[in-house]
Parts: C-alpha cells; structure tokens; sequence
C-alpha cells in the first residue's frame, strides 16, 4: 500500500472526508434557498413596480385617452432607467415605446408573462423582461414590463459563489483532512510500532507520549500503565515459578534421598518404619505448601471469597491469640492482646482468623529480641481508626528492612536469616491476599525496635444487616 | 471403632481403590462407585454407614447427590471430598446437607478419623450424656466439674472444650485440624504444634500423678483419649 492509500485509509481521513461532503451538501442547500429567495423577492418588487406604473398610466388614459397615455410613455421611456413601455394599436403596430421587437405573440392576450425583447437603440441584444399586457378600449394594447438583467445577474452571481465557495472547501476539507490524518496517522504508526516491538519481548519498553494531553496521549498512557502490570506480572509468575521450582524441590528431594537411603541402608523393619514416617511428615509438610498456594491464587483471583459474615474481629484476635498463647509461653514470650470492645467488620471470620494465625506465627518465630536476657513481648491490637478497622500484630525482632518491606508479600519471599528456620514464606501473602479480599491493605512499620504488621480493613457500617 | 459400611462415591479409580484397600485395612468394608448416578442409587438403598462423596462427579456432582438424598431423608453421613477451595467450597459442601469436609490433597489418616467419628454419630445420635467417663476421669457436663479418681481437676474454658471433645470421642483418633474446627471454629491449618502444645497441658493437668496416662498421642494420625487400662 502507498503511504497517501494509506493516508486515504485512515480513520481521521474517512472523517474529515464525511464531515466535508455533509458541509458541502448544507452549504449547496443554504446557498441555492438564499437565491432562490432573493430571486422571488426581486420578481415580487418588479411585479409592484409594474403594477405602480401600470396604474399611474391607467388613470393617465382614463383622463386623457390614447394621446395623453402615449405623451406621458414617451416622457418616461427619455428617463434614465426606464422601465419598458410599448402602445400598439389594434393592428399590433407601435405607437409609441422603448421596445424594438417581441416574439409576435406575446401581446395577443393580456397578462403577466416573461418575454424576451429587444430595446429601442441597442442591436440585436437578447434581453428577458417580466411584462404585463394590458387591452385598452379601441384595440390598443399597452405593456409594461421591467428588465431582468438584475435578478439573472444576482443569480449568476450568486451560482458563481456556490461554485466557488464549494471549490474552497473541498480543496481546503480535503487537505485539511490529509494534514489531520497525517498527524494522527504518524502518532498512531509510532504507538503501534512500539506495540509491535513489545510484543516482540522488549517488555520494558513504553509507548511514546507526545505531550499533548489529548485522547491518544491518554491512550497511551493507560497502555504503559497496563504494560507495567504485564511486566509486573510477568515478574511475579517468574518469581514464583523459580521459588515453586526452589521450595517444592527442596523438600522433593529430600523426600526422594530419604527413600533412597532407606532402600540402601535400613536393615530392620523399625528402619524402615522411621523412614516411611520421615516421608510422610515431608510429604504433608508439601501438601500444606501447596494447600497455602492454591489458597493465596484462589484468593487473588477472587474465585475463593470466605464465609462472608458479620463478626467481631477483637474476638476473632482473642481467640487466635489463646489458641497460640501456649506456644508463646513455651517460647518465653508474652503475647498480649490489646482490644478495645466489640470491632465489627463484615468478611471472612475464617480468613481474617487465618491471616492474624499467620501474624502471630511469624512474630512468634522471628521476633525475639536482639537483646540477651529481654523478655520477648508479641502485641497483638485491634482496634477502630475512623471508618477502618486496624489489627496489628507487633513484636521486638530485627524487624524488616525498609528495602524489603514491599517485597515480604511476594510468594516464597524469606528474608536472610529466615531460610534457615521452618516456614514456607508464603504466611504474608496469604496476609495480603486476605486483606486485598477484604478490601484492604496491609501496612509494614517499624515498631522501635521490631515489626509491626497493620492489615487495615473496612469496619462494617454500623446499619450493616448481618444476613447479608 | 471396626466393621464400618462405606461408600466411596469418587470417579478416579485409582484414588478409590487405594482409599478401598486403606480402610480395608483399618478393619473397615469400602466399596467405590465411579459416578453420580449409580452413586446415588446405591446410597439409595442404604446400609452405609459413611458414604465418601467427591465434589466433582460425572453424571451427577457430589453437592446434588447428597441434596437427593437428604430430601429423601436418608441420613446417611456424608464427607465431601474435594479438590476445590479451601473455604467457600465448605461451606457449600455443608449447606448441600454434607456432614464434613475435606480439601484434597488430605493425609488418609485424616480421612479416617474423620469418617470414623461420622459413623459413631450416627451410631450414638440422640440426646448427649451429661456426664463422660473415660476410665478414672468423669466430666460432669451440667455442672461443669472435672475429677479423676474422685480429685477435683480445673480447667480453663478452653481445656474444658477440648477435653469434653476428646471424651465425646473416646476411643477414636482425634486429629488435630478436627481439634481446630470444633473447639476454635476454625478450619486453617495451623502451621506451629500450637494444637499439640494444648494437648500437653490438658495432658499435664489429667495425667500427671497417675499411673495409667489417658490422653495419647497417635503418630502421625493425632490424639486419643482412652481407658489403656481396659
């Protein structure tokens, strides 16, 4: 295809072609009705001249006869402008007048009719008039009529501009419209050349913005915005796909050499026994991770919503504080529970009951202090902030580093220092996604010294029907 | 608990015939059906103590053949087995007129505890003792009192919970996501031994001093309480 086929292809250039054959159809109509007025207008005033004269040269003749009636005609054909006048007798010969010729059948009835005529003193100049014909006592046959070189003027006048004007406006529609396609055309060409070479794998690149704010700048920007959650995305099934390929290998193989070594080495039933239940701790230890990931998918994906129920989330954190306040006892940790009445909020009593088990697991695992001999303090708060709900689990760790803060919500993240102990790194994503389902988030402060977890969450209005 | 009647209701016929074998030899009679239908027709005609249901089924799923069978008020308990969610799909599963629930992949003896706590239900039914005896220990239900050989024990709230629930199910495997959903109400999998460091103390507290421990620990399946003297 041609560069102007495909100018002439363009969107932009199917509408300002469209726009400019309506335009040129309104003109056409607007003009042609301006002088088809105007000519009636003209027609009318000629018609009430003629009339005017015709009655002035009535009463002449009916006060002076034929002699009077021809004596003022011949005053008036002198002036300057005259209007046409003509006086026959019955045989049809001219008495007196300004016209030299008329088709031979025009003055046999009497009327308003338009003639061509030709004027005393000029040769052989076709000129059209709008007569009246008037029969006189005695065969005499007057006529006046005016010349209808104005309003024929007017109107070649007036068709000239059409033309013109029409001209004008399909040459200047026409390249009005190429110049507007081509702009819009360069822009989109630039936009979809850069689609192309994305689509070809440079993912990291964007599309151009030309500055303008206008549509396509918009559309462009929403495009790199969609792009930069492909690319995140796409990061994100990276991440994950290696860390899955980690974490379920790693205890795969251990799986896998515990078998091995047992088929090698166990020498009596009892060998083997503690083998097979090695296994299958391993193998639930699996199951659980792949529980944990299915779950935290399902709930991002929207297609896992939770029991959705009015419930009192400080009571939800007062039970799962008790459910693991033995396991903190035993760790030399007070685990408190700070909650001030009833905080309702309206979701999964199960999830949002999950998510806290996942906070205080975490704190319990990963927040002893720094200090030898400081007594580990785990903080569980729920409590109301305007219309949100906060519940924060905090304890006195090594807390996160700032720079890590966003990444902790990543699946299978596990910071330095932590891969050595049990856990699968996905507790804080199941937190997220728990949050996100709540329509909430979940915030990452430093609690001088250690960590403290917010998950914010709506509070339920206080109207809210618990059947809902 | 031995001698259970059960049907498997599941279409993949190697999990079947695995699940058949294991409860065979947990002393128990498994037959397996491949769909929905003949499923249902065989729950029909009843004599099951269990029935095993998969969600997902062909010809019928699981959800509308326990939903037929509760309308036609054959009570026989139901566990939905399912490779579904984790959440939402419990709580249709239960809604459907399931009895309990079970997310695949599960450990088998998960399944079986469970199925052999169904079965006793539906064995036991009616009105609940008012006062449990595992041996020794008695736990009088109205007035909330708990004494061994005549000693009063006490109890926080919690404990009491647990232990009222392991003594409804004396003599069966308990585990511990069963412990979970019925004295927290809550069906997660609690990632630390939090449940096992409950059972310790309960355990402290019931056992400690006296020569014949009740409160046991099942490897790899969970607790059960229990008169080991008998």
């Amino acid at each position: 295809m041609t560069a102007l086929g495909k100018l002439f292809r363009t969107t932009a250039f199917k509408l300002s072609l469209g726009y400019l054959v309506a335009f040129a159809i309104g003109a056409s109509v607007v003009m042609t009705w301006v002088s088809w007025s105007v000519g009636r207008l003209i027609d009318e005033q000629i018609g009430a001249t003629v009339e005017a004269e015709i009655n002035g040269l009535s009463e002449q003749y009916a006060q002076g006869g034929i002699r009077r009636l021809v004596d003022v005609v011949e005053r008036r054909v002198r002036q300057p402008g005259a209007s046409l006048y003509l006086v026959t007798n019955f045989q049809g010969q001219t008495i007196s007048g300004n016209i030299k010729s008329l088709p031979p059948d025009v003055l046999l009835q009497p009327g308003v009719r338009e003639t061509s005529y030709e004027r005393v003193g000029e040769s052989a100049i076709d000129r059209r008039a709008l007569a009246r014909i008037f029969l006189l006592p005695g065969g005499f046959r007057l006529l006046v009529g005016r010349d209808l070189e104005d309003r024929e003027s007017l109107r070649n006048v007036m068709g000239g501009a059409l033309l013109t004007s029409l001209f004008w406006l399909v040459v200047i529609g026409t390249l009005g419209g190429l110049f507007v396609a081509r702009r819009v055309l360069r822009r989109v060409e630039a936009i979809s050349e850069s689609a192309r070479s994305i689509m070809q794998g440079d993912l990291a690149q964007r599309l151009p913005l030309a500055g303008a704010n206008d549509e396509l700048d918009r559309l462009a920007a929403n495009l790199n915005e969609m792009l930069e959650r492909i690319q995140e995305l796409m990061a994100g099934v990276r991440e994950v796909s290696d860390n899955i390929a980690h974490d379920l290998k790693t205890p795969l193989t251990r799986l896998r050499n515990r078998a091995e070594e047992a088929l090698r080495n166990a020498n009596q039933s009892s060998d083997y026994r503690i083998a097979l239940e090695k296994m299958l701790e391993e193998s639930d230890q699996l199951i659980r991770i792949f529980n944990a990931l299915l779950m935290i998918a399902r709930l991002e994906a929207g297609t896992e919503r939770g029991d959705h129920v009015l419930f009192d989330l400080a009571a939800s954190a007062r039970d799962v504080a008790e459910l693991y306040e033995p396991v903190a006892e035993e760790a030399g940790v007070d685990l408190v529970v700070e909650t001030s009445g009833e905080v309702l909020v309206s979701g999964s009593r199960e999830l949002m009951g999950q998510a806290l088990a996942n906070l205080i697991d975490n704190a319990l695992k990963y927040g002893s202090p720094q200090k030898q001999g400081q007594r580990a303090r785990v903080q569980v708060r729920v409590q109301r902030v305007g219309d949100k709900v906060e519940a924060s689990v905090a304890d006195q760790g090594s807390g996160i580093p700032a720079a890590d803060r966003e990444r902790v919500f990543g699946r299978f993240v596990r910071l330095e220092g932590s891969r050595s102990r049990p856990g699968s790194g996905l507790g804080l994503s199941l937190v997220a996604a728990v949050a996100g389902l709540h329509n909430g988030m979940v915030k990452i402060e430093d609690n001088e010294p250690g960590l403290r977890i917010v998950v914010v969450i709506p509070a339920a209005a206080a109207e809210a029907n618990p059947l809902d | 608990m031995s001698g259970m009647r059960i049907l498997i209701i599941e279409d993949d016929q190697e999990a079947a015939g695995y699940l058949a074998k294991a409860f065979r030899e947990a002393g128990h009679l498994a037959e397996c059906v491949g769909d929905g239908l003949e499923g249902y027709a065989r729950a029909t005609d009843g004599g099951y103590d269990v029935l095993i249901v998969d969600r997902m089924l062909p010809k019928m799923d699981g959800l509308s053949l326990i939903g037929g069978l509760r309308q036609q008020k054959i009570e026989t308990p139901a566990l939905i087995v399912s490779a579904l969610g984790q959440v939402d799909d419990r709580v249709k599963g239960l809604r459907a007129g399931g009895d309990d629930y079970l997310a695949k992949p599960y450990a088998f003896s998960e399944l079986l505890a469970r199925v052999e706590v169904l079965a006793r239900r539906k064995g036991g039914g009616g009105a609940s003792p008012t006062t449990l005896r595992v041996g020794e220990l008695e736990l009088d239900r109205l007035g909330h009192k708990l004494t061994r050989n005549g000693k009063e024990i006490t109890l926080q709230p919690r404990e009491y919970r647990l232990l009222e629930y392991l003594m409804q199910h004396a003599g069966q495997v308990v585990t511990r996501t069963m412990l979970l959903e019925n004295v927290w109400d809550y069906h997660f999998d609690p990632q630390t031994n939090v449940i096992d460091v409950h059972v310790s103390r309960l355990r402290s507290k019931i056992d400690k001093g006296f020569d014949a421990p009740l409160l046991q620990t099942v490897r790899g399946s969970g607790y059960m309480i229990r008169d080991s003297a008998r």
